[in-house]
């Protein structure tokens, strides 16, 4: 067997510090990266793609017809009015759909904010494709300015007969610290 | 190798700067008592606020700091270094080795303790306050809303962490490289074979923790998002990367403790402990089960019914080589011929209490049922039969079982039964009520509750004023044992103990089996 040293207990150290090194190594390589390419992929937690889905044309399924509810939620200390254009729309699965979002920020300075999705049942996160969706980007707003935000989707047809409904929700992010240089350039 | 017949050195330098494995372990051993007191004061502190329904002492984010330390002291501070002290002074002892492989590495992984958890208890003091985040500090609320002292914890941690995997790396070294010749692994006490599985899952999961801290670290102070959604990460890859550490460090935290009882039931059965390659075997399998469990920890996350069911079934397949040492233990009994000293009371309180905790967590394994349990004070009651029942216990029944050994003196049989009496009825009195307010919806980690559940926690409460008076005679017992005990010259001290560390003089000698003893092929494992 490989061996590092011929003291047999340095030798055994010396293999046990680089399993604990590995081990410290294994967090940061393995298991986040693992972790977030396990949630893409299976669609679990909720998560809709952070990427535009480039659409496929596979017709409009016209029998059924899907309600999809639009959340707005703003996360703690966000103080932009920040909601849905329709809170609710019905779509067939297959067609394009457009909609918008409000954003207002009130306060007198520049502000970033990111929009973070959650799909309900989680379940439908997979079925659910974005053409376009201002969460993609992070959304800079200058001091009591508003801005019309635009969705495009598309429900696959894929998608399971036995869901009837789909929330979408977004959380609204202060990211204006993060993103600091941009904001000081505008 | 003139002066190894020497001593130890005088004053304050021997303690400082020995390499001797009892000197260490006896430090390791008051260390871990001091930090049992430390954290038995922050549980008084929050069993008093709980004696009666509304806010009546503390205010509730002091209650909440509280509730985290309690829980950082009695894991990182009282239950891991005492099994490590003991692991200190018993496995060279038991393998027939002169000392600890690595005796200056030793003394590194014990005196940086005791810095890391001064700057832990330093935190209360601090602007802001100590972390109030719960012993699990889940992010955000580590991270985003923690008070500027998180950083200090923060390196805390990794110091402890440090700690714990420079002594596990010892206690390999020294199982895998130092037995006395003849001593084959399967014919080691099985207290060995349990630390050295154990060793093995702290070096493999002290440095996940490592990780999560310093992530934690990084998105407080350097901009990254491992767990800001804001930024596109996840809070829920905190938990999972927390319990993935977790859950082998509550196999940590018992596994050694299944090891003295293994050692002290056949003693005090006067019979071969029954079925010792099913026990290691067991041992192992709870092991690497350990690692592939950890979501049994977060199953209201919202995880899909695949991950539930997988997490269930493997959690509850737990319960097969558990259930092995539990009736191994009970067949040792098993027609021996038993009495009761108090190591001997403490094994078999274990045996009850551990197996009732057993139980509960087999009941919060079942994914569906756990979504009413969770984060109850069924959850607290379960850990608290598992740690402390079965941790403490066999703890305090090891130092009465070798303390003889170590001091040459013998503690008062008397008071050693009260302190195990008072504490059964007091441990009992506190967490037993526990089970039902917890069923009944009352959640862990707040300061009030509602009044239907005032009965009960008075009665928690005066059960712990009465376990935590019963640990000040236990103090005292072993003071007085050290200082006037009434001296013991016979090697063996108990007439049914078996070992290695019964052939040598007693009390034990600072320097032992500086010769390796000679082991009989004969004389299977002890």
């Amino acid at each position: 067997m490989f061996r590092v040293s011929r003291n047999p207990a340095i030798d055994t150290t010396a293999k046990l510090v680089v399993v604990a090194v590995a081990m410290f190594a294994f967090v940061f390589v393995i298991m986040v990266p693992l972790y977030n390419v396990l949630c893409d992929a299976l669609g679990i937690n909720g998560k809709t793609s952070g990427q535009a889905y480039t659409a496929v044309q596979a017709g409009v399924d016209e029998s059924r017809e899907i309600t999809i509810q639009f959340v707005a939620t703003n996360n703690e200390g966000m103080p932009w009015e920040f909601g849905p254009e329709d809170r609710i729309m019905k779509v067939h699965p297959g067609a394009s759909n457009t909609t918008i979002f409000h954003a207002r920020n009130p306060l007198p300075k520049a502000m970033v904010a990111q929009a973070i999705p959650s799909v309900s049942p989680s379940r439908a996160a997979e079925y659910f494709h974005k053409t376009e969706c201002f969460c993609f980007n992070q959304q800079p707003l200058d001091g009591e300015t508003s801005a019309e935000m635009p969705l495009q989707f598309i429900i696959d047809r894929d998608l399971p007969r036995d869901i009837r409904t789909i929330t979408l929700s977004y959380t609204l992010f202060d990211v204006t610290a993060m993103a600091g240089d941009a904001v000081a350039a505008r | 190798m003139g002066d190894h017949a020497h001593g130890p050195a005088k004053g304050l330098s021997r303690w400082l700067f020995t390499t001797n494995h009892k000197d260490i372990g006896t430090m390791y051993l008051w260390f871990s008592f001091a930090m049992f007191i430390l954290g038995g004061s922050f549980a008084m502190i929050i069993r008093a606020e709980l004696f009666q329904p509304g806010m009546q002492l503390v205010e509730p984010g002091f209650f909440n700091q509280m509730t985290t330390l309690h829980g950082l002291v009695m894991v990182f501070g009282a239950i891991m270094p005492s099994f490590v002290g003991l692991a200190n002074w018993m496995i060279p002892m038991m393998i027939g080795a002169p000392d600890m492989a690595l005796p200056r590495m030793n003394n590194w992984s014990f005196w940086i303790l005791p810095p890391a958890f001064l700057m832990l208890a330093s935190t209360l003091f601090m602007e802001g306050g100590a972390p109030g985040f719960g012993w699990t500090f889940y992010a955000p609320l580590s991270t985003t809303y923690a008070p500027p002292s998180v950083t200090f914890f923060i390196f805390a941690i990794h110091i402890l962490g440090l700690s714990s995997i420079m002594g596990s790396i010892n206690i390999i070294a020294t199982v895998m490289n130092m037995r006395a010749p003849g001593m084959s692994y399967m014919k080691m006490p099985l207290f060995v074979w349990t630390w050295l599985i154990t060793a093995f899952l702290l070096v493999a999961v002290m440095p996940v923790l490592a990780g999560a801290v310093t992530m934690m670290l990084m998105d407080i102070h350097f901009g990254t998002s491992f767990f800001s959604a804001a930024g596109g990460g996840d809070p829920v890859l905190f938990q999972h990367i927390f319990w993935f550490f977790g859950h082998p460090e509550v196999y940590i935290i018992i596994l050694p403790a299944f090891g003295v009882v293994s050692q002290i039931i056949p003693a005090f059965s006067r019979k071969p402990l029954f079925g010792y390659d099913s026990m290691v075997y067991a041992t192992a399998a709870i092991a690497f089960l350990s690692f592939i469990v950890w979501a049994h920890h977060m199953y209201t996350v919202g995880m899909p019914i695949a991950g539930e069911l997988f997490f269930m079934y493997a959690t509850m397949l737990i319960a097969v080589p558990t259930g092995v040492k539990v009736f191994n233990w009970v067949t040792t009994m098993w027609r021996g011929s038993l009495s009761f000293e108090t190591p001997m009371l403490f094994c078999v309180g274990f045996l009850i209490l551990f197996t009732i905790g057993g139980f509960t967590g087999l009941m919060l394994s079942i994914a569906p049922a756990d979504f009413q349990y969770h984060d109850s004070y069924f959850v607290v009651a379960h850990f608290h039969y598992v740690m402390v029942a079965g941790a403490v216990f066999s703890m305090s029944a090891a130092v009465y079982y070798w303390l003889p050994k170590w001091c040459g003196r013998m503690y008062n049989e008397t008071m050693g039964k009260t302190h195990f009496w008072i504490s059964f009825i007091g441990f009992n009195i506190t967490f037993f009520p526990q089970h039902f307010v917890g069923l009944a919806g009352m959640p862990r980690r707040i300061p009030d509750y509602a009044l239907q559940f005032a009965d009960f926690n008075m009665m928690s409460s005066i059960g712990a004023f009465i376990y935590g008076a019963s640990q000040i005679l236990f103090l005292y017992n072993v003071v007085a044992t050290i200082v006037s005990g009434k001296p013991v010259s016979d090697d063996k001290v108990w007439d049914g103990a078996e070992g290695l560390e019964w052939t040598v003089p007693t009390p034990a000698p600072y320097h032992t089996f500086e010769v390796p003893p000679k082991i009989d092929p004969a004389h299977a494992h002890t």
